[in-house]
């Protein structure tokens, strides 16, 4: 007896002994499972998301040029290149005024559809889902299509509304403009149906009663009560605009090229004239950076600075709408 | 079965609406000699809202009208008369089969590819997401508070940011595991389930906080195990949560280009739709009777599915949204 204890003793014991012991623990228990179900968001998550990305601003202080290894550190120069590089500055320039044009013409068309739309209409729900087609095609695919009413329908062949086609001249982007909006509105039209229903009917009722017209009942009341909804559709709209990629690379590929406008040049201190690309938006500019120049280290600073606009832009408007926010 | 009802039930209603119409017409004549000014006045003031929104539609689905007629068109008849009726709607059949037989599109293996990444990125995004925000919720300590923010805070990351390194990282992988990664379907697969990730288990984080604990309990206490517990009782009350998540997570990736473009690439042999489309316009810009062939051969999928989903979809988006 005492000699098979001794024996037991001094085996060491297998790993699936041990584990035995630490699964009558439920605190290990608890700890294995709990890691064994994030495995399976945790390890795409930090291989396709995180690790890239923390690569990503470590590549933006080197002259990488794509490999993986054989990069030297160069501190802040891509950032100061790309600050006194007037394609970025133009590119720059052009994304601010399309997220501006884009929020405003998708808000106000959305928001413009979802009032008749909720109104009592025989054919609402036909309405509303004919409105919301446009956003079921992918960007891509959108592009490629206005392509063909700019180009061949409304252009030189079809019906001849314009000279040119307004995606080959300075108009590019209030064509693109267009085609989003056209695009999108649909899908910010049922954020602003969903928000115009929970607008309490006996408070419409009430203002009439003290004798509010439709302009003072919009402003003062279903305003104030939808103020969610519009920092959910401005944030969304602003924030697809800067990313825009898919359909600004089917409909105008970033062109036409146009001269670089007078006050960039003198900012920058630049004395000859300068083409660049009037629809190439930061997004597009940097894959054209990294893929059709090859300029790997420029086209990542670009991205880092473009991560941190999109920051600092969603979440300040974030706040300044939260403050409007009524509760009900 | 419920979406097909709603079908059903809304074309009886239309069905109705046409077949008292000529009643209703002549009656409306009728008045219309009798007095046509105050008739007139009568009928804008009840149907100019439906009327206007009518027209408002047509206008605003003119494009997809133009360009389904100008797919039975030759290229030439399209560039000369885009407006007109086609001749002879069979040129659509010789359009569809060139667009077929096409080697840059390759119709049925870009929409095979493009079913395979959207469904599985869907069940796996969806399962994962679910699993882990589970334990995220149920675990009430500083850690998963911490692991929790951390995946969420990927969502202020735009892919543009990480798309350049990730191409270098995919290569090395290759040397690291032995077999490809660019160009497979598992890469953008696990590429989806780490950018999906964020928005599915903050969704799935809000809604699980609010299932009571005392179903889990019960079940633990009649012994069920963890695993257990997730697939048989909390996966099904997820239902309607991971119904919003497929319609939301569907949509995009369904439609994505740039993803596909930089892990697979045009032309690449497990090339998705949109890049089909965008290997093929890149050849053919001028051929438009191809290209607008080929954008609805591309569109219908997903229009077939809208028309048997409309509700779930619609929903799914504007909630996902919302939250």
């Amino acid at each position: 007896m005492q000699k098979e204890a001794a024996v037991a003793l001094q085996e060491p014991k297998g790993f699936k002994e041990k584990f035995r012991d630490l699964w009558g623990n439920k605190k290990f228990q608890d700890r294995f499972w709990f890691w064994i179900f994030l495995m399976p968001v945790m390890i795409p998550f930090l291989l396709m998301v995180i690790t890239p990305f923390f690569m990503g601003i470590y590549y933006s202080f080197t002259n990488w040029t794509g490999g993986l290894f054989e990069t030297q550190w160069v501190g802040l120069e891509n950032y100061r290149a790309l600050a006194s590089d007037f394609r970025f500055v133009y590119s720059f320039f052009r994304t601010i005024i399309y997220a501006v044009l884009n929020v405003i013409f998708i808000n106000i068309v959305a928001f413009s559809l979802a009032l008749l739309v909720t109104r009592k209409l025989k054919l609402q729900n036909i309405y509303r889902a004919g409105f919301f087609i446009p956003n079921l095609i992918g960007g891509l695919i959108i592009g490629y299509l206005w392509q063909f009413i700019f180009v061949v329908v409304l252009g030189t062949a079809g019906i001849g509304l314009f000279a040119s086609s307004p995606i080959n001249n300075q108009n590019a982007m209030m064509a693109l403009v267009a085609v989003v909006t056209w695009q999108y509105a649909g899908y910010i039209m049922m954020i602003y149906i969903a928000a115009l229903q929970n607008v309490p009917e006996d408070l419409i009722e009430a203002s009439q009663i003290d004798g509010a017209n439709a302009f003072q009942r919009l402003r003062h009341i279903t305003l104030p009560l939808i103020a969610q909804a519009f920092t959910v559709a401005m944030f969304l709209t602003l924030v697809t605009a800067f990313k825009q990629f898919d359909t600004v690379f089917s409909l105008t590929g970033g062109g036409p090229s146009t001269e670089l406008p007078g006050w960039i040049r003198e900012i920058m201190g630049i004395e000859i004239s300068r083409t660049v690309q009037s629809t190439r938006l930061i997004a597009v500019n940097i894959y054209n950076w990294g893929f059709a120049r090859g300029n790997m280290a420029a086209a990542q600073a670009q991205a880092v600075a473009f991560f941190l606009m999109l920051s600092v832009i969603s979440l300040g408007q974030v706040y300044f709408n939260k403050k409007r926010e009524v509760e009900l | 079965m419920t979406a097909i009802h709603s079908i059903g039930n809304r074309f009886k209603a239309i069905g109705s609406y046409f077949k008292n119409l000529p009643k209703r017409l002549q009656l409306w004549f009728k008045a219309l000699k009798k007095d046509p000014k105050d008739t007139l006045i009568k009928f804008f003031k009840k149907n100019g809202t439906e009327l206007f929104a009518f027209v408002l539609l047509l206008l605003f689905l003119f494009p997809f009208y133009i360009v389904f007629i100008n797919t039975s068109k030759p290229n030439i008849l399209i560039t000369d008369t885009p407006l007109a009726l086609p001749e002879s709607w069979g040129t659509m059949f010789t359009n569809m089969q060139t667009i077929f037989d096409d080697t840059r599109m390759r119709y049925f293996s870009s929409l095979f590819n493009s079913l395979i990444i959207t469904s599985f990125s869907l069940v796996l995004i969806g399962v994962s997401s679910g699993m882990a925000a589970w334990v995220l919720v149920r675990t009430k300590t500083r850690l998963s508070m911490t692991l929790f923010l951390f995946i969420i805070s990927g969502l202020v990351i735009p892919f543009q940011v990480v798309m350049l390194p990730l191409v270098s990282l995919l290569e090395t992988l290759r040397s690291f595991t032995g077999f490809g990664w660019r160009d497979t379907h598992h890469a953008v697969i696990i590429a989806y389930m780490g950018f999906g990730a964020p928005l599915s288990v903050f969704l799935f984080h809000g809604f699980i906080k609010s299932i009571p604990m005392d179903i889990e309990e019960a079940a633990i206490i009649d012994g069920c195990s963890r695993p257990q517990v997730f697939f048989k009782i909390i996966l099904p009350i997820l239902k309607p949560i991971f119904v919003t998540l497929l319609v939301l997570n569907g949509m995009w990736i369904w439609n994505d280009f740039l993803l596909p473009l930089l892990i697979i690439g045009r032309g690449g042999s497990t090339q998705t739709l949109p890049l089909a489309v965008a290997n093929l316009a890149g050849a053919y810009v001028r051929q438009w009777n191809l290209l607008l062939t080929a954008l609805v051969l591309s569109a219908i999928p997903i229009i077939i599915l809208f028309i048997f989903a409309q509700k779930h979809i619609i929903k799914g988006m504007t909630s996902g949204a919302v939250k």
